[in-house]
């Protein structure tokens, strides 16, 4: 069971981006910190969509947008601590795909958007046997 | 020294550090010293040959090293060498 609170600050900026970038996938960082097993999520940053083709089901990140990110975090003094990213006329709930190339520790945010508007929004982990996500909240 | 900044998801392996210094002169060699002094961290990186794995991408600077020399991408004192996920996703499951 995990121990993860969201800032609301982040929350808007995730729904906003996400109805923003409606009918595509919004895809951006969240920052934050860990302490004593307890995970706060402080800020969510947006970035492009950067996977070719078809954005309405996909989202890639390009290794540039990754290593800004983590040297973002290295000096404003957090934690690149995971991802979100919308999932436009589906249900707030990791695909097969979403599994697939998941990373253990990261926190994936998944808002759905529905006709452009943000809907349920929830927040999964992938276990250390990279077979399941296990839901934050 | 050059410094490779290690990716959070891997900081388990690491000691939580977010960073490792080298005097390594060549990329496959900075790559060598972080797995000799953490080696749980080998497998995350490198596969059974001692070959960086096909889903992880080094960069040098804003550089990816398979457009300079792979492994024997020189370092300079003041790089900054990154290891990076692939990172992806969507909807769709197919």
């Amino acid at each position: 069971m995990y121990h993860t609170i969201f800032n609301q600050k982040a929350e808007i900026i995730i729904r906003t981006h996400a109805e923003k970038e409606f009918p595509n996938e919004c895809v951006g960082f969240l920052y934050g910190f860990e302490q004593n097993g307890k995970r706060t999520i402080e800020l969510a940053r947006p970035i492009a969509n950067s996977k070719e083709g078809d954005q309405r089901r996909r989202f890639e990140i390009s290794p540039i947008d990754y290593i800004k990110a983590e040297q973002y975090a290295l000096t404003h003094q957090t934690t690149l601590i995971g991802v979100y990213h919308s999932h436009p006329q589906h249900p707030a709930i990791p695909s097969e795909h979403d599994l697939k190339q998941a990373l253990p520790f990261f926190s994936y945010i998944i808002v759905s958007v529905i006709d452009g508007q943000s809907d349920i929004l929830s927040s999964w982990r992938l276990n250390e046997e990279k077979n399941i996500f296990e839901q934050e909240f | 020294m050059a410094t490779l900044i290690i990716p959070t998801p891997l900081r388990k392996y690491t000691e939580d550090q977010a960073t490792f210094n080298t005097e390594a002169t060549t990329v496959g060699q900075a790559i060598k010293d972080l797995t000799q002094k953490y080696s749980n961290i080998s497998p995350q990186i490198l596969d059974a040959n001692g070959k960086i794995r096909s889903f992880v991408k080094i960069f040098v600077g804003e550089d990816d090293i398979r457009g300079i020399d792979g492994d024997n991408t020189p370092l300079q004192p003041d790089t900054i060498v990154s290891i990076v996920p692939a990172i992806a996703g969507g909807s769709s499951n197919f």
